[in-house]
């Protein structure tokens, strides 16, 4: 893609927290950085997870956990979240991945109904109240995350939203060069054509696996990068319908896209934030979208302005 | 944020005007507007008892108040949370930064409201909780700035837990939900039961949202315990309520005594499954004429009568308007202080005070179901069997972990 | 609590009757699933608009109609809630699951969701969130029977005994009659079925009907035991789902025999160690697919 979008973007992303309120920013960051790992499982790899919420709350509560009660820097909590979500995707995805198609989603929903149990009853969760109360601390333990600067008459927490900022564009980066590496193409191949790639002589599942642990630990990584945003851990985070919400955001945006996720992100958290006042109707809203997109756009927004320009995204 | 130097400009210019001495009010209203966000639950499993109708309390009230205070406009804003602690959160910072919102009220459900708690403790801004239960609120989770107003779990379960083990319920069998609402709604209710010579011969825990409780029912039966405990809320209860009928547990010998019910739940289920129940409320609308006349007047905008929710919310307000009328500023810490100092006594609350912990203490009642034969109308569901003075209701100050409690 | 044996059938009597809701609905998903490939994700929602039909048909048909005093009774609404419900599920797959016929099933899954979003908010907004009782449970069911080891209510044995019924019923009609063998052809080889002049179309379309109409008779069937609230369904579906997952997809016998199992399991787990009842089925639901990964009754390879 045109060098000149990526600098446009980074260059947005640099300005944002001046233009737009810093938390719905980081928020909106979170979930698109939850929603580009999706979508190197379903997009670039074909498999539907219906459980990614597992990682995404998972790693927010271990995060948490690690801040709060151990007494860890901002960077190691989140460092220690983003290895359990990968430990947890490695267990998941061992067995997952010997389903396929709807199978697979089907084991990664249930498997992810036992980490919601599980977050519910451990005794460091707070169960139905969530991890309440997480220190944002001290980033290696000099930059205080706390900090605010006033702007323009504005508060803004500029040190937390940079720090969120460079997070977000590690892990894209990540996802970014995974997808354009020759492990990438493989998995391209995977989506395309299985017995292919098999003949081929691809250790097919080996492959399979290898982006579920990536994927769900990058998905851990913005999860328990919402953790030091909101300094909450929350069981609203590992139910099912944030696993639901991700595959929205995906398929709105355009699936296997790069800048999918990230359109899909914005559109859903910005209803979220901004239809606060229309009650029950939000999930009517959020419903309808889901049924056009999939009648009409199953390639998103971005797939078809990608096809209107008559090139890749 | 202003500096500690303004602030203590503002108390004192406070303290002039609680004096008499009139203070000129027209700058201390901070960017010229007052405004009230009613943050809740509106389209959840509890936007019955709080949601739109809590927003239509607080709007009420703005109204009745003459809608301007110390010569400047009032507003009234309200969003949904979804029941999402991170949306809640980030709804109030962003209230708090860019609306310039001065209070929250409403705040059901706990895991929200502890979220918000913090987020307006940090920025040094007033929440008036009416909706949650918790009593994390007034305890390790309280704040300079924080009012807990109308019920909790503490007084709930130490109200209703007394008044049936004095008139002799021994024995109790706890059907509790498995989260941190039902533990804590089981453990103070115990703590009264057992203290009065009463004894817990069993409970059982049950997921959240259970569908089936008859396995449970049962087993609450076959333990022979006079007193069946629901320590959960809603759905959960009403389905409880409703099955027990159904195995014909709770009519003979053994009776069922639900630990926090709305009129809503009693509403739902019908008079003639709920009858003979014992709860305890923070209020109920047909309590005297003054809640009579609030309540008709709510009745005629949101049709429903208030819960306690709705009606606390309502009160919390008025008395958050009169505060700043009083001190001639909505600067946060002298409101505060003026709340503190005030004497609340409204058609919600009698002899209501704000504690240092942010605990409104009022009195709490006992409440029973009527029989069907005895109702008179299609909200005429409850009678008011005790009156509990506040401060044998709530936590004492001495049992506190509140860090404003000095000890 | 010692397990005794009154305790032990009491529970397994509990466990039953849970069981043949579980047994009903994942039938519904199993023969949705068989034919058309779909993940029927709005069965849940389709669930709680049947017990809804029966509700509303009993408070508010008659007002609407003019005539105060009409209440569509509880026999009339076991017929009406599937006839509307069914009706629905007709149109719905004629216009919209249709044209996704020949994309990823994926899609269908997706597209259901959306919808059980929008049914289920739908009635949020306007309806009591707590729940509304259905008070037309007929007279004939009330009161209990002794079964000797405890007083179990008329209403939920013959719950359990209708919905036995209707099971196997569809099971022989499937498995054993010529209907049913075009069916499972059309599952097979569409294309060898339309040549021997049965309209397959149209068969998907009324099977869809069933299959959905099947979640409204359940939840007719429910909503005098439970309270009927917009989100009766979607905190049913997810355990329904491990249901027909461990039964093996698209397997008849296998999701009706495996609803009733778990019931029972379920039943056992709320006296043994009651806070796990809700997980337990996602538990064995684990067991199964390491051991047998096409589920207990699955013939896949």
């Amino acid at each position: 893609m045109n060098r000149y979008v990526w600098i446009l973007l980074f260059v947005l992303g640099l300005v944002a927290p001046f233009v737009v309120y810093p938390v719905f920013m980081m928020k909106l960051l979170c979930f698109a950085l939850f929603a580009l790992a999706f979508n190197l499982l379903l997009g670039y790899t074909g498999l539907l997870s219906f459980g990614h919420a597992a990682f995404f709350g998972g790693a927010s509560y271990i995060t948490g956990h690690l801040i709060r009660n151990s007494g860890l820097t901002p960077e190691l909590g989140i460092l220690g979240g983003t290895l359990f979500a990968a430990l947890l995707g490695y267990l998941v995805g061992s067995l997952a991945i010997r389903r396929q198609g709807i199978y697979f989603a089907m084991v990664t929903l249930a498997l992810a109904q036992i980490v919601y149990f599980i977050a519910l009853k451990a005794p460091f969760t707070g169960g139905e109240d969530g991890l309440q109360g997480i220190p944002r601390g001290f980033l290696f333990g000099l930059i205080d995350l706390n900090r605010v600067h006033v702007v323009g008459g504005k508060p803004l927490a500029l040190n937390l939203y940079y720090f969120v900022f460079a997070v977000f564009c590690l892990g894209f980066w990540i996802i970014y060069r995974t997808i354009h590496s020759p492990f990438g193409q493989v998995l391209k191949g995977l989506r395309e054509n299985e017995p292919r790639a098999v003949s081929l002589g691809y250790k097919v599942d080996r492959f399979k696996l290898m982006a579920f642990v990536i994927s769900s630990a990058i998905a851990g990584l913005a999860g328990a990068t919402k953790a030091l945003v909101f300094q909450l851990a929350s069981l609203t985070d590992v139910s099912w319908h944030t696993s639901g919400e991700v595959v929205l955001m995906t398929l709105l945006g355009g699936v296997g896209t790069v800048l999918g996720p990230l359109a899909g992100a914005f559109t859903v958290v910005t209803l979220q934030s901004e239809l606060t006042s229309v009650g029950a109707w939000i999930t009517v809203i959020i419903g309808g979208i889901f049924v056009i997109c999939v009648l009409l756009f199953r390639r998103g927004f971005v797939g078809e302005l990608g096809r209107l320009l008559k090139r890749s995204l | 944020m202003k500096t500690s130097f303004t602030r203590a400009t503002l108390l004192l210019a406070a303290l002039v005007g609680t004096s008499g001495m009139a203070a000129a009010p027209t700058e201390k209203i901070s960017d010229g507007v007052v405004k009230i966000g009613v943050l809740t639950d509106m389209s959840g499993p509890y936007s019955t008892l709080g949601g739109k109708g809590t927003q239509v309390a607080v709007e009420m009230a703005v109204k009745d108040f003459g809608g301007t205070v110390l010569g400047k406009p009032i507003r009234v804003i309200g969003a949904d949370h979804q029941n999402k602690a991170d949306i809640a959160s980030a709804k109030a910072g962003e209230w708090f930064d860019n609306e310039k919102v001065d209070m929250i009220t409403g705040l059901l459900n706990s895991g929200c409201a502890l979220a918000v708690q913090k987020v307006a403790g940090d920025k040094h801004r007033i929440t008036m909780n009416t909706g949650a239960a918790s009593t994390d609120l007034t305890n390790k989770a309280s704040t300079p700035y924080s009012i807990h107003y109308v019920y909790d779990t503490y007084a709930l379960g130490k109200v209703t837990g007394q008044a049936v083990v004095q008139t002799g319920g021994k024995s109790w069998f706890f059907i509790t939900a498995d989260y941190a609402f039902g533990q804590s709604l089981e453990g103070n209710t115990t703590k009264f039961v057992t203290a009065l010579g009463g004894k817990v011969v069993g409970s059982v825990r049950h997921p959240l949202a259970t569908a089936d409780f008859s396995s449970y029912l049962l087993q609450a039966q076959s333990s022979g315990a006079q007193i069946i405990g629901l320590a959960n809320a809603g759905t959960d209860t009403t389905n409880a309520i409703k099955q027990a009928r159904e195995f014909g547990i709770g009519q003979k010998g053994q009776k069922l005594v639900g630990l926090l019910i709305f009129d809503t739940d009693i509403k739902s289920l019908g008079l003639n499954v709920a009858q003979g129940m014992q709860f305890t409320s923070g209020f109920y609308w047909d309590r005297d004429d003054a809640s009579r006349a609030f309540a008709k007047k709510f009745f005629a905008i949101h049709k429903a009568m208030p819960t306690m929710d709705q009606a606390g919310a309502y009160s919390a307000t008025m008395n958050y308007l009169k505060a700043i009328k009083a001190v001639g500023t909505d600067d946060p810490d002298a409101v505060m202080a003026k709340l503190k100092a005030m004497d609340i006594s409204d058609f919600f609350a009698v002899h209501g005070k704000i504690r240092v912990d942010g605990r409104m203490v009022h009195d709490m009642y006992l409440m029973e179901v009527k029989k069907p034969s005895e109702s008179k109308g299609e909200w005429d569901l409850l009678r008011i069997v005790k009156t509990v003075p506040g401060d044998e209701a709530f936590m004492p100050l001495s049992e506190s972990t509140s860090p404003l409690v000095k000890k | 609590m010692e397990l005794s044996f009154q305790t032990v059938m009491s529970q397994v009597m509990l466990g039953l009757n849970n069981g043949v809701f579980y047994a009903i609905l994942s039938l519904g998903l199993a023969v949705i699933f068989g034919l058309l490939n779909i993940v029927n994700f709005v069965h849940g929602a389709l669930y709680m608009l049947g017990a809804y039909v029966a509700l509303l048909g009993y408070t508010m048909l008659g007002p609407l109609l003019g005539k105060p005093d009409f209440h569509l009774n509880y026999w009339a609404a076991l017929i009406v809630a599937p006839l509307v419900v069914g009706l629905l599920g007709v149109g719905v797959e004629r216009t919209m699951l249709r044209r996704l016929r020949k994309f990823d099933h994926l899609y269908g899954l997706l597209l259901t969701f959306g919808l059980a979003l929008i049914i289920q908010g739908v009635f949020t907004n306007y309806f009591n969130v707590s729940g509304d009782a259905y008070e037309a449970k007929p007279e004939a069911l009330n009161g209990a029977v002794n079964l000797g080891f405890m007083m179990f209510p008329k209403y939920r044995l013959w719950v359990i005994a209708i919905s036995l019924l209707v099971c196997f019923a569809t099971w022989f009609v499937i498995e054993r009659t010529k209907l049913g063998s075009y069916l499972r052809a059309g599952t097979e080889n569409p294309e060898l079925v339309k040549a021997f002049g049965v309209n397959v179309p149209l068969m998907i379309t009324l099977t869809y009907g069933y299959g959905v109409a099947l979640a409204a008779f359940a939840g007719v069937l429910a909503a005098p035991i439970y309270s009927v609230s917009p989100v009766m369904g979607s905190e049913m579906i997810i355990t329904v789902f491990a249901v027909v997952v461990i039964g093996g997809m698209g397997s008849i016998m296998g999701s009706i025999v495996t609803g009733l199992l778990l019931g029972m399991v379920e039943g056992f787990t709320k006296v043994v160690y009651a806070p796990a009842s809700s997980t337990v089925i996602f538990l064995i639901m684990v067991i199964v697919l390491l051991v047998k990964p096409a589920g207990l009754f699955g013939r896949e390879s």
